[in-house]
């Protein structure tokens, strides 16, 4: 890193320690019921890992298919592997491909094998499962190989770049543009309502809307382009999707197998925003963040979205909070410091008196609160109002409390956010803005200290307290109700809308009846792998 | 002159100034920068000053030109749909529906198809609101049932009618591929499919992007369009709930 250490706040260690402790405390009985069950999508990104994958004519996945049949047969509670690899022994089919076909015109019997033929499939399930696994690790090193050939981006903060077309061969060559104009990470933004859906679409894409759907082909595809321009550019140009909604596990699994390097992965996003079962979204989320550990792959926090709902200065304290949360629920999964991506954005009103200070504020407090995580900076939204002009000296304000408080990631803001699909000029303007900012103005996190007790450290003690106080109010939310959310006061906050105004009780939300509770017999190699933490490289990929 | 006679004014009336800018897909050279100027000119600036010329990319260069516009604009030919009801406070509102109803107005509210950005109806129905302005749920005299985001048309129509609502609100950001016209119709259409003729609740589309005017076309009572609040959504409910009582007494 370029730069040196971010300018102090003098933040109280016991403070910190407390918040910390109590994000432990909130989060502990989630991961418990995370570790009881299992879901559709788990099994499915099982399957996938197995080497399961393509679909039928109709375009429904085969894991979809398997999934299906063995949920119906013998239930989800004992895992799918052990009947699908008991099948498998037993001759109904010769690969999971076939047995998926004839399970889906209903030609399978399955069954829960017993004593030595469950061992039997269990190891069976186990060296099909431990095949994806290898291929992730494998992923791992070639991105390894690649960052040590080709390097690391000169300086911090690292240009993040959104492409979305809709049209995967569109966003190819305007992905390769984006790199060669400057950026280090593309994020390729998924088709609107691909979050909803509870299957992974197949092959390479051209129609998405507002985005474009995320494959294993588009992957594949995008993740080959940008290896080109990496090595003509001769820096690792890092690519970026989502591992969230229905099918979170799946889309992670392929992640790691197609090397994505960055993925967004919030830990409430769904549940809030999508409405998707609180339950179901634990689950899922405990699954992809340990693929995500093994991949080395940085997720991306969505901390940004409570500042698109609610007022960015209220609510400024929910952005820690969650960032607690979602720093604990990672490390729980498995993931090290420098794979927390943890968002915050520059969200509040300018109206707003001393509405910049309160940014840098902000700002600091995130960074220094994490201060070995490569943060991820997220330009204005709300308040573009279609003024450009407005705009573009808005996102320059924005770089340039990146540039002071030593950010790790930057999301670049267009001026004609809410206005237009970015124009190329647009691009070409925002990375401009940029570069000027950062050249002129990067060194200052050497020159740049907030008085003590000023107005700055001031406000930055406010927020953290604020948030020890919530995570308090959440830690003892004794509301606490029946079945699913029992003994876990975080769900039963969730339930009362305190997060983002929004209510998401544990027993609704969409995707509910894809969750199983694991019967004691449960089993599922890739869990059991993900668990033991197997042979992980020690070294790191390289961070912002 | 008369005076509803118009042209740009950048310094000084009459001057006809404005300022644009663009891209053309040519690398930056003296041929490009010739094109910029022909582009203008056939925009109607004449003369055109070109200001900024900056190679962009591979094979783009990007302009900023300034010119005088040979356009006028005549006023009396300018047709807008002007508010027809008048702007009522939160008060107000109360009050009218008290009268007219005898009881709380019903607003079901959704973004519907694959559209996610609930910032819109989130801006109206929402206590917090917008531009300083609360929003529909703090009306003392409507309920406010929000379902929030990618809500299916047919599971719009049940809840609308199990709510009994007086009115039903969608909003759509996403306009790739006309979604939200599609979306929009397949709506109107859904209600007037499921209603008795005369009984379909007020039926409301809001989004940045909807045309002015569209109403009939998309099969919907009334469009609200970029920086609408939530004062001017109620008062228009109010009005509208008025004059469709004075029709079926």
């Amino acid at each position: 890193m370029s730069t040196t250490t971010p300018a102090t706040l003098e933040l109280d260690p016991a403070v910190v320690r407390r918040a910390r402790s109590l994000a432990r405390r909130a989060a502990a009985p989630v991961v418990k019921i995370a570790k009881s069950h299992t879901t559709v999508s788990v099994e499915r990104a099982t399957l996938r890992l197995a080497g399961l994958s393509g679909a039928d004519h109709e375009r429904v996945p085969w894991v979809n298919h398997l999934v299906d049949a063995v949920r119906r047969e013998v239930g989800l509670e004992h895992g799918v592997t052990t009947p699908v690899y008991d099948a498998l022994r037993r001759g109904e089919a010769p690969d999971l491909i076939t047995l998926a076909q004839k399970a889906a015109s209903g030609n399978v019997a399955f069954r829960l094998p017993t004593g030595r033929e469950a061992v039997a499939a269990r190891r069976a399930a186990a060296r099909g499962v431990g095949v994806g696994l290898r291929t992730i690790d494998a992923s791992r090193r070639t991105r390894e190989r690649l960052v040590k050939r080709l390097g690391d981006p000169k300086t911090t903060p690292w240009i993040y770049l959104i492409v979305a077309t809709g049209d995967i061969y569109e966003d190819i060559p305007q992905a390769q543009a984006a790199a060669r104009a400057g950026a280090d990470v593309i994020a390729v933004i998924r088709s609107t309502g691909q979050s909803l859906l509870d299957y992974v679409p197949e092959g390479a894409t051209r129609e998405g809307f507002a985005g474009t759907y995320a494959t294993q082909e588009n992957f594949r595809l995008m993740r080959a382009a940008l290896d080109d321009v990496s090595k003509e550019l001769g820096r690792y140009v890092r690519l970026t999707n989502y591992a969230s909604g229905l099918c979170m596990p799946e889309i992670a699994a392929l992640a790691g197998m197609e090397r994505l390097d960055m993925m967004l992965n919030d830990s409430m996003y769904g549940i809030l925003f999508r409405d998707i079962n609180p339950v179901r979204t634990f689950v899922d989320q405990r699954f992809s963040r340990q693929v995500h550990a093994r991949a080395g792959i940085i997720i991306n926090t969505g901390e940004d979205n409570y500042l698109t709902t609610a007022d960015a200065v209220e609510a400024a304290h929910t952005v820690t909070v969650s960032q607690l949360l979602n720093e604990r629920f990672a490390k729980e999964a498995g993931l090290r410091d420098w794979q927390l991506g943890l968002g915050h954005a520059f969200e509040i009103n300018p109206d707003l008196p001393d509405s910049f200070r309160m940014e840098l504020a902000h700002a600091m407090l995130a960074r220094r609160l994490f201060p070995n995580a490569p943060l991820k900076w997220m330009p204005p939204t709300k308040h573009m109002t279609g003024d450009v002009f407005r705009g573009y000296l808005l996102d320059g304000f924005f770089n340039l409390v990146g540039a002071m408080t030593g950010q790790s990631i930057l999301l670049v803001g267009m001026m004609t956010e809410a206005v237009v699909t970015p124009f190329l000029s647009d691009r070409d303007l925002a990375l401009q803005n940029v570069r000027y900012v950062m050249s002129a103005a990067s060194g200052l996190t050497e020159d740049f200290h907030p008085p003590r007790d000023g107005f700055i450290q001031t406000r930055a003690r406010q927020v953290l307290s604020e948030a020890v106080d919530l995570l308090e109010r959440i830690v003892n939310d004794t509301a606490s109700g029946t079945g699913h959310t029992a003994g876990a006061p975080l769900l039963s906050a969730i339930g009362d809308g305190t997060f983002g105004l929004m209510k998401r009780p544990a027993h609704k939300g969409k995707g509910l009846d894809g969750v199983a509770e694991r019967a004691a017999d449960y089993d599922n190699p890739a869990i059991t792998a993900l668990d033991a933490g197997v042979a992980v490289p020690a070294g790191r990929t390289g961070r912002p | 002159m008369s005076s509803s006679i118009i042209r740009p004014y950048g310094d000084t009336t009459g001057d006809g100034m404005v300022q644009v800018s663009f891209t053309l897909p040519i690398p930056h050279d003296k041929k490009a920068e010739g094109a910029a100027l022909q582009l203008a000119r056939k925009m109607g600036l004449e003369p055109a000053m070109l200001v900024h010329a900056k190679s962009m990319g591979e094979g783009f260069t990007f302009f900023v030109v300034y010119g005088s516009s040979t356009h006028l604009v005549n006023l009396d030919d300018v047709h807008v749909t002007e508010r027809e009801y008048p702007l009522l406070s939160a008060k107000d509102v109360n009050l009218a529906i008290k009268k007219t109803l005898r009881r709380k107005l019903v607003v079901v509210g959704a973004c519907i198809g694959t559209d996610a950005h609930t910032v819109g109806i989130d801006a109206i129905l929402n206590i917090k609101g917008f531009a300083g302005e609360k929003g529909l749920e703090y009306y003392r005299e409507i309920t406010v049932v929000n379902l929030g985001a990618q809500v299916l048309v047919p599971e719009l129509v049940e809840q609308a009618r199990a709510e009994k609502a007086d009115a039903v609100l969608v909003s759509q950001v996403v306009t790739q591929k006309d979604a939200h016209i599609h979306n929009t119709t397949q709506m109107s259409a859904a209600f007037r499919e499921a209603y008795p003729a005369g009984t379909v609740p007020v039926l409301i589309a809001g989004g940045p992007r909807f045309e002015d005017g569209s109403e009939a076309a998309l099969g919907v009572d009334r469009i609200f369009g970029r920086g609408t609040t939530p004062g001017e959504v109620a008062s228009y409910l109010v009005h509208e709930m008025t004059t469709r009582k004075g029709m079926h007494p």
